[in-house]
């Protein structure tokens, strides 16, 4: 019943690692072939890899796990889908009806301790259950906001000889969930009188709008208006990385001029973004001379950190289409094109100012030394910046999001909202089931890979052909940063002795490995790595450990335009 | 400033957890909280209440509406309305003190459920200040017993929270 229902949400891919509670589930599974489902080593790994199926395909991914440690297990993946608004199913196997809550064997209370990181969960009572909230576990996941579903079934649920008849509904509907499908008009025509008006607008696009499949849309508008954007970490691709328009990613780590261009701006036009703390830098301080339009589909997401002039709330592409078609009849006025031309012309001006600092330029003296963000560029240009890449949590995935231009959506994962160590590789493998014929990287550190270093496994089993980047310094290096910046340079516990072997590990897991300890054999390495097509290979690649990644806001009390630019070197 | 929040919602079971899980989760404080089945078995209505300002109740009524369960909310402090609460409290009758307690009783118009020769069961209804005012103008008898049953309300008028 479980394994029909999934299949009529077309679900490809499972996975999912077998236990006892969903025993039945598994034999079904076994004798069906419509879906496949992928044998994991963890199940964090599962969790993983549905959300970078997830988040590479636009599909909902669909993991399954057993009751207790199973569950538990996959619950790091559901808080970072779950941070992501990523659509996704778990399904996890409890204990038998008459047995919940009498601390049995591998018993947790999956529905309580996976309450505050889900849309929404279940628990099912009955076998006639199970199609109708199938139906809605996929309907809540992929719908609005989307985000993490847990279907929490009882073993004597699944069993097999519980016949009951099998209907699938053919829609959903709920009284009490019903996501807006438009944004208010008043709204829009408001926010393109602004728009049109701004002397310094910056167009400020986040996650939301690759998720909500919005990004063509606004590389329409953006270049319509002639107007600068920034993403976010999670926005990375919803505008073309290599445009002369798009000024970087902000906040945090962002570039100097998309800092710059927001801490002055007078109008940010922000979509899919919920102006995360690692964005705003001091909140009070945010966007000093700004009128704020907001677009999201969670009214929640509005005014919760930063105030919305403008509010609208819905879909991004409906959105973006109204807001189109009032733009291009008052840009054919050809007083309202002009009218700004001048001032906009101005702000480009004092932009490039910003961007002639070339903040991201590395100085590398030392020859001897591998530049994490040279690795970063060479990976760009010998994938000629089309590869899916994902990145695990630290210094390199900085790096990554900086160095690498992306000029698509879905080509950049990564946790963005948790921040989990751990996510690279199995989002890598996810990415690479949606897409086999896609090159997939995954960058990551010998911190992160360790977290999940055991899918290296799983990836020989269905033969995936991903390269994994490691810029090993041999240091938790954002956390070492940190330290040298904050606590004057005392490393505690950001060394990571004994470290193992990672090309001879690759190699025990029948995978290729390739150590890289210079320059100069950087660019052959990457070269023969990415000429694998059919094997996995593991580049560990020895990086400068003393390199900072720069720009980085100064915290705490600092605005968007005080930023450390360079060791020792602040605006 | 104090609000309460009435929220009208699907009688099913985990509903209330994600409630009161939401107001843990987001640092939000619930002073009293009361639950129950409406005319319509399938809803329940939950009338909550708490202090925050008003950036921080337009926050927690939006992640309540957020919550797949939660049909419909009302901030019943924005507006006119009516707010009772319940107590039942129980005190040491005895000497001099009986009578006392029974003309107080009667001054708040309270109901004495219970009686034996040395205790008093007396219900009240009100506000909540009411309440207090009732415990602290007995502060010569002995309290034995106090159980409140939280605040529920409804907008005055014709304003209603239905489906």
């Amino acid at each position: 019943m479980l394994i029909r229902s999934l299949q009529e949400e077309e679900v490809e891919f499972i996975f999912g690692y077998p236990g006892g509670t969903v025993l039945h589930i598994y034999d079904a599974l076994f004798r069906q072939n419509k879906i496949r489902h992928v044998l994991v080593r963890h199940e964090q790994g599962a969790g993983h890899m549905a959300d970078g199926y997830a988040r590479a395909s636009g599909k909902t991914g669909v993991a399954l796990v057993t009751s207790g440690p199973g569950a538990t297990n996959s619950l790091t993946a559901i808080a970072t889908a779950y941070m992501d608004s990523i659509p996704l199913v778990v399904i996890s196997g409890q204990v038998q009806s008459h047995l919940i809550g009498t601390d049995s064997f591998q018993e947790t209370d999956m529905v309580g301790v996976s309450r505050p990181i889900v849309k929404h969960s279940f628990l099912v009572k009955q076998a006639k259950d199970i199609p109708g909230v199938i139906k809605k576990a996929f309907f809540l996941a992929s719908t609005g906001r989307p985000g993490p579903v847990v279907v929490d079934i009882p073993k004597d649920i699944t069993l097999p000889t519980e016949v009951s008849e099998y209907v699938y509904p053919k829609k959903v509907s709920m009284r009490s969930y019903n996501p807006a499908t438009k944004g208010h008009s008043g709204q829009i025509k408001k926010a393109a009188s602004m728009l049109l008006q701004a002397e310094r607008p910056m167009i400020f696009a986040g996650g939301g709008v690759v998720q909500g499949e919005g990004s063509d849309l606004l590389t329409r508008i953006t270049r319509m208006l002639n107007y600068p954007i920034t993403n976010t970490l999670m926005g990375l691709g919803s505008y073309p990385g290599t445009d002369r328009q798009f000024l970087g990613m902000l906040g945090m780590h962002g570039t100097y001029e998309a800092n710059m261009a927001m801490h002055h701006c007078d109008l940010v036009f922000a979509a899919g973004v919920r102006f995360d703390d690692r964005v705003t830098n001091t909140v009070s301080k945010f966007c000093p001379y700004a009128k704020i339009i907001h677009i999201d589909i969670d009214p929640a997401s509005i005014s919760k950190n930063v105030m919305a002039d403008v509010p609208i709330v819905g879909p991004v592409i409906p959105v973006f289409e109204e807001l189109i078609q009032l733009l291009e009849v008052q840009l054919a006025n050809k007083n309202v094109a002009k009218s700004n031309a001048g001032t906009l012309a101005d702000w480009w001006d004092q932009i490039e100012g910003w961007r002639n600092m070339d903040c991201l330029k590395v100085n590398s003296d030392e020859d001897s030394k591998i530049k994490p963000q040279h690795v970063i560029e060479t990976l760009f240009e010998v994938t000629k910046g089309d590869a899916i890449i994902t990145s695990d949590v630290g210094q390199h995935q900085m790096f990554a999001a900086l160095y690498y231009k992306f000029d698509r959506p879905r080509q950049w994962l990564n946790s963005g909202g948790l921040g989990t160590m751990g996510f690279g590789l199995p989002a890598a493998m996810g990415a690479q089931f949606a897409y086999p014929e896609q090159t997939v990287a995954c960058v990551t550190g010998e911190g992160s890979i360790q977290m999940n270093i055991q899918e290296l496994s799983t990836c020989k089993h269905n033969d995936l052909p991903i390269k994994i980047i490691n810029l090993n310094n041999g240091y938790l290096g954002m956390v070492k940063q940190w330290q040298d910046m904050q606590y004057d340079g005392r490393h505690a516990h950001s060394y990571l002795d004994s470290l193992p072997d990672f090309v001879k590990l690759a190699e025990a897991y029948g995978h290729i490995g390739i150590l890289v300890d210079h320059p100069d054999d950087l660019e052959p390495a990457m070269k023969e790595a990415f000429s694998q097509k059919h094997r996995l290979v593991f580049l560990d690649v020895k990086v400068d450990p003393d390199e900072h990644v720069y720009p980085m806001l100064v915290a705490p009390n600092g605005s968007m335009q005080d930023m450390w630019l360079r060791k020792g070197v602040r605006t | 400033m104090r609000r309460i929040i009435s929220v009208l919602m699907e009688n099913e079971a985990g509903a209330l957890s994600r409630v009161v899980g939401l107001f843990a989760q987001r640092n939000y404080n619930i002073e009293t909280l009361n639950v129950a089945p409406t005319e319509d078995e399938t809803l329940s209505r939950l009338t909550l209440t708490t202090v925050a300002t008003d950036e921080q109740t337009e926050q927690i009524t939006k992640q309540l509406n957020k919550l797949i369960e939660v049909v419909k909310l009302v901030d019943l402090t924005e507006g006119e309305h009516v707010e009772r609460e319940l107590m039942l409290i129980k005190l040491r009758a005895s000497g001099a003190i009986r009578a006392e307690v029974k003309r107080t009783s009667d001054i708040f118009r309270g109901q004495i459920v219970d009686v034996t020769s040395n205790a008093y069961t007396i219900q009240l209804t009100g506000s909540s200040d009411k309440l207090d005012a009732f415990i602290r103008s007995l502060s010569e008898a002995v309290v034995l017993e106090v159980v409140r049953s939280g605040v529920s309300g409804l907008s005055r008028g014709e304003k209603v929270l239905s489906l």
